[in-house]
């Protein structure tokens, strides 16, 4: 027996068995030491979020019986028919709007901002403008809409400041507009829009500087070297560059927009946004069919629009 | 405050419509309390079963654990619905079902007959809640009557002055107040579809030619005319409400000065000395109401039964009224309960049951409609087109 003992390789009396094995395994077939990285998150994407995302798509095709309000597993198209309700195209319609305004707004505001932070701030400024941008997402999402329910109430901070500036009239002024008026700020679309500007203004900011500061500062010296004026330079260089964190960041907002149902049930004028529908749906009718129906309509939106800026070569720089 | 979400949760959660209730099989009642099995499951809505520690006054839990060494475990549930779910998942004794989630659980056959002869203080349940249509089928009893309230208008005093609203009229239609300024903009109604039977409820006494007999059962007709009434109201409704705190802020910094209420908000608005007071306008007006069920498979049976016993007694049931608002299930609660007041029971509602029009889904079934009503998912879809103008 000793001698047996003897003619073992060394290396193995220090190891437990199958440990060497597997390690030689997963040396040689280079493969399965891959599926086995692979297999955990692609079972988390394919298995349980897109199959809970399928299985939801497939409820738009059953319906709930009218007595019961139980759920009927019988083919009908009849939920996507009456998507093309007057009512129901209104709140569509609403939701896109109120997205794209919010989207396009938010670029507005973030891109000045981002382009700073990229190519001027340095050191203790950088930072505190990073924080400053970052600083909204650390507290609670409803702490922030209710504060901002009294910023904008009739008789909140926004409104006293105007009446002690005697600009209060402007304000009612403005209050009286169709569409965006209402009673007061935090009864209007426009506070809505306010509010959802401010909530999803880093989701814009964040990947703007990103792709900001990817652009080498040599580039831009090139373009001036060739004879670019700066604007020529900012038209033809940055912009390009520059659009694929555009894009990226109006996905985000306008996503968020168009799913969001809280702050328009806290702030506006009680019209009601896809998310709310949705949930009004599911949540208190108990139509899954007709809510998972409608949650198709974002998800349309969505595609077309990334469909549109990839035609428009927005992904070309990436 | 962890008593918000209840009410509004049950307000928007009348969800799946009930199920014909079937005959029961009579499912084998207990005859006979055992020895207690250490703990308890309730599934509550959030603020019903308070141990002190929101509020040191507000304690009927931990009495009853150190006299039955069973400990209470409370799972909260925001809506109907949830409550529902989670009977149908299982593992919990108890349920604080509100009427329109009670019948679905009889219904579903997920909660139990109770033998109310071990419940020895039942007798002391308000005559009109011992049978109530909510908790009663079949002639068996499944569910013990815990509390209920109603849904009042609320009104600023300071604009009514002496001349207090009577009418529901005063948020269906534009008209000049008290105080000479028009109610466009100041009133509100409730954002969720259940707040249409509060619509019908005023027809009934406005336009008695349509012959509405229950706000929850309407015909086509009926349906037409309420619908009407609601989109004349948009017109007249700044923002609806939805949160009881976000409209607490509303009458606070809004300028609103009447609407379709809880008597939670006023109660709330009143302890801040705000200019608030709620009137039962002469129409009526709709409500809830709660019982206790015990699950059909609930594995503590014994502790369950000492709770169902121990949620009637008097001095819980006067303590929950003044936390919540509502009414207690036992009248003699409302005497010499030193937080709820000798005059809580009767500002709570207690005087007005019988005009009370309590929650139920609306179904295509109907009594007084020949079966031929308008179910509650149509009402959802209509109600989201007439907030939004259509």
């Amino acid at each position: 027996m000793s001698q047996g003992a003897l003619s073992v390789p060394h290396h193995t009396q220090t190891r437990s068995g199958w440990l060497d094995s597997l390690s030689t395994l997963l040396f040689v077939r280079r493969r399965l030491l891959l599926a086995c990285l692979l297999i955990p998150p692609l079972l988390w994407f394919g298995v349980i979020y897109l199959g809970s995302l399928l299985s939801l798509l497939a409820n738009s095709f059953f319906k709930i019986d009218e007595f019961s309000g139980q759920l009927v597993r019988e083919f009908t198209l009849q939920n996507f028919i009456d998507l093309f309700q007057p009512a129901n195209i209104d709140v569509a319609v609403r939701s896109v709007v109120m997205s794209s305004a919010v989207t396009v707004a938010c670029a507005a505001l973030a891109f000045p901002l981002a382009y700073y932070m990229a190519r001027y701030a340095r050191g203790t400024q950088k930072a505190i403008l990073y924080i400053a941008v970052m600083l909204p997402l650390w507290s609670s999402y409803l702490v922030r809409l209710y504060a901002w329910k009294l910023l904008l109430a009739k008789e909140g901070a926004i409104s006293w400041v105007l009446q002690a500036v005697h600009m209060q009239w402007l304000l009612d002024a403005f209050l009286t507009l169709p569409v965006v008026g209402g009673n007061s700020l935090s009864f209007s679309p426009f506070g809505t829009f306010v509010v959802f500007v401010y909530m999803w203004l880093p989701f814009m900011v964040l990947p703007i500087l990103v792709a900001l500061e990817r652009i080498p500062p040599s580039l831009i010296e090139a373009s001036a070297d060739l004879g670019s004026t700066p604007s020529q330079t900012f038209w033809k260089v940055i912009w390009p560059l520059a659009m694929p964190g555009i894009a990226a960041g109006s996905v985000f907002t306008f996503s968020l927009t168009l799913g969001d149902y809280i702050i328009p049930q806290v702030i506006g004028n009680s019209t009601k946004y896809i998310g709310q529908v949705v949930y009004t749906q599911q949540g208190v009718a108990g139509n899954l069919p007709f809510a998972a129906a409608f949650s198709i309509v974002p998800i349309v939106v969505i595609g077309v629009y990334l469909w549109l800026a990839k035609r428009k070569g927005v992904f070309d720089a990436l | 405050m962890k008593k918000l979400p209840r009410l509004l949760a049950a307000a928007s959660a009348l969800s799946l419509a009930l199920t014909s209730v079937a005959p029961a099989f009579a499912q084998s009642k207990k005859t006979s309390i055992g020895k207690g099995e250490g703990q308890v499951d309730i599934v509550a809505w959030p603020g019903y079963i308070e141990r002190g520690a929101t509020d040191k006054a507000f304690d009927w839990v931990t009495d009853f654990e150190k006299k039955t060494s069973c400990k209470v475990n409370v799972k909260t549930a925001g809506t109907s619905d949830e409550m529902v779910a989670l009977m149908n998942e299982g593992g919990f004794d108890l349920v604080t079902a509100s009427g329109d989630a009670s019948l679905r659980l009889i219904a579903g056959k997920r909660v139990q007959p109770l033998n109310i002869s071990l419940i020895p203080s039942y007798k002391n349940v308000d005559p009109r809640l011992q049978q109530a249509p909510w908790h009663y089928v079949n002639k068996q009893h499944y569910g013990v009557p815990y509390q209920w309230g109603w849904n009042v208008l609320m009104y600023n005093t300071k604009v009514f002055g002496d001349k207090k609203p009577t009418s529901w009229s005063v948020v269906f239609e534009e008209q000049t107040l008290p105080d000479g300024k028009s109610n466009k903009g100041r009133v509100q109604a409730f954002d969720g579809p259940i707040y249409m039977a509060d619509a019908a409820l005023y027809l009934m006494t406005k336009k008695p030619e349509l012959g509405i007999k229950n706000p929850y059962e309407l015909n086509e007709t009926q349906y037409k005319a309420v619908l009407e009434l609601l989109r004349a109201q948009r017109k007249i409704v700044g923002r609806y409400w939805h949160d009881a705190f976000v409209q607490i802020d509303d009458f606070t910094n809004e300028g609103v000065v009447a609407s379709g209420s809880w008597q939670f908000q006023a109660n709330i608005l009143g302890s801040k000395k705000a200019p608030i007071a709620t009137v039962f306008p002469a129409e009526g007006a709709t409500g809830w109401a709660d019982s206790t069920m015990m699950h059909s498979e609930a594995k503590n049976p014994n502790c369950a039964y000492m709770w169902l016993e121990h949620s009637i007694n008097a001095k819980l049931q006067g303590d929950l009224a003044a936390w919540f608002g509502s009414v207690p299930a036992v009248l003699s609660a409302c005497k010499g309960n030193k937080l709820l007041t000798d005059a809580g029971c009767e500002r709570n509602g207690l005087g007005s049951f019988e005009k009370i029009a309590f929650w139920r889904t609306p179904t295509t079934k109907c009594a007084t409609q020949g079966d031929k009503c308008v179910p509650y998912h149509k009402w959802v879809s209509d109600y989201i087109a007439v907030l939004g103008n259509r």
